[in-house]
């Protein structure tokens, strides 16, 4: 028997295997998070090195901040392979992708924001790291707003895709500039980020919030990926069939 | 190739040179900005001196920025790009014609009249020229970035709008050294060799890269 790579890059086939994945997705989405948000709340210190009860944000915050930047990755791989391969659903993917990760970075933010307040005492600070997610946001819109803007949906999948890649070119660019402002003085103010030194049930309910938070996008971008490929394939006698 | 290249150029630049107005709405545009900014802040020395490089780059950004439209646009709409892309010339080296035709209608005017904002703003000499360098290096680059979504957005309703979504973040780094070293020059200690060349390597990167870039956002805007 021959493997066929391409198989369920057709939407015909796709679909159907989509649905089949879906409930299984939100299964392990819902008992991920929760079990992740339990331990979080309930089976760790209270206290995080100065940090009192609200350091608890941390479970979502940090879940989201990763998705946001790891949705960008997938949206731009799915993108490429769409513009190398020219298959139509790699492109319904970054397009299903980019609304996930738009909301997971809008999270991240108004979290951050929120945990900021208590903990350093204002919404927002120029550091780098939340500067850089806000940037990861204009990306997202970017993206969203030149799809939308273009009817043809072969054009605006390609143009979209052609956008998100140079945003990826960018960023490290803007991350080294936001990170360092002035070169003569070269030192983030932030804190550095490290898992080490924290307590390891902080460390098992974040992983495992974060991978809830996966199982939840993969669930939600294969919904949007099938409500697309109705959409498009609307003419098609596959669908008027279903 | 280079043939190809000088006959772009100059058929731009004789274009625009007959319809002056366009080039000096945006030198306007700029010049307006830039002025209005003590206005709406307050007319004190000190703070102006602070703001001036923030204010002058955030001024050419938009000038820059406002101008991409026209980039493709014209020749969209009469069919010239169209015949352009059937040309057996690399699209690329007809676009960076394009660019740099672009940039000196719109990016060296601005490096030109910089020091007018030396004036509104009282910073002193060494600063204006630190101003003008960093505008020489950054423009460029506003021109080249901009053009990529120029490209994408070509023919779109509502494009101008939608090009400072896509394009405005891409130009962060630009604005964050250019804007950093003329600060930087105000010090007595100041030192903008690391601003220069950061900034430079990012002119070299998006020489490199944009023309190829904006040659296929081209291809897929006339497909």
């Amino acid at each position: 028997m021959t493997f066929s790579w391409f198989k369920y890059a057709a939407p015909i086939n796709f679909y159907p295997l989509a649905g089949k994945v879906i409930p299984l997705f939100w299964f392990l989405a819902i008992t991920l998070t929760s079990f992740g948000l339990y331990w979080g709340f309930f089976q760790t210190p209270d206290v995080l090195s100065d940090q009192k009860q609200y350091y608890r944000i941390i479970f979502v915050h940090v879940a989201a901040s990763w998705m946001g930047m790891w949705l960008y990755a997938m949206m731009v791989f799915w993108g490429l392979v769409g513009l190398v391969f020219n298959t139509r659903l790699s492109f319904m993917m970054a397009k299903a992708t980019s609304t996930t990760g738009a909301l997971m970075a809008f999270i991240a933010l108004i979290s951050g924001a929120v945990w900021g307040k208590v903990s350093w005492g204002t919404w927002w600070d120029w550091d780098p790291r939340l500067t850089m997610s806000l940037i990861l946001m204009f990306l997202y819109i970017g993206y969203i707003a030149l799809h939308s803007a273009i009817d043809n949906s072969r054009r605006a999948d390609k143009a979209a895709a052609v956008l998100s890649l140079v945003g990826l070119a960018i960023v490290p660019v803007i991350y080294y500039s936001v990170n360092c402002p002035n070169p003569n003085e070269c030192s983030s103010l932030h804190q550095e980020s490290s898992f080490k030194g924290v307590e390891s049930n902080i460390l098992l309910g974040m992983l495992i919030t974060a991978l809830g938070f996966w199982m939840y996008s993969f669930a939600t971008i294969l919904m949007r990926v099938r409500n697309i490929i109705l959409e498009r394939e609307i003419n098609t006698k596959w669908v008027s069939e279903l | 190739m280079l043939n190809t290249f000088w006959m772009i150029l100059k058929r731009d630049l004789k274009l625009a040179l007959r319809r002056r107005s366009e080039v000096f709405t945006v030198l306007f545009f700029f010049i307006i900005v830039v002025s209005l900014f003590p206005l709406g802040v307050g007319f004190n020395e000190k703070m102006l001196q602070e703001i001036a490089p923030g204010v002058a780059w955030i001024a050419a950004l938009l000038a820059s920025m406002l101008a991409l439209e026209r980039l493709f646009a014209n020749d969209y709409v009469d069919g010239t790009l169209e015949q352009m892309l059937l040309t057996p010339q690399p699209l690329s080296i007809l676009v960076f014609a394009k660019m740099t035709a672009h940039w000196l209608l719109t990016g060296l005017p601005l490096v030109l009249v910089a020091p007018v904002v030396g004036v509104l703003y009282h910073l002193e000499a060494e600063t204006v020229i630190t101003m003008m360098l960093m505008l020489l290096l950054g423009t460029p680059v506003l021109s080249m970035i901009g053009a990529i979504g120029a490209a994408l957005t070509l023919g779109l309703r509502g494009g101008g709008v939608l090009i400072s979504l896509l394009i405005l973040p891409l130009y962060i780094p630009v604005l964050v050294y250019g804007s950093g070293a003329i600060a930087e020059s105000r010090l007595q200690s100041g030192n903008i060799e690391p601003h220069i060349l950061l900034l430079s390597a990012f002119l070299l990167l998006s020489l490199i890269f944009s023309p190829w870039a904006t040659a296929s956002a081209l291809k897929i805007s006339l497909e």
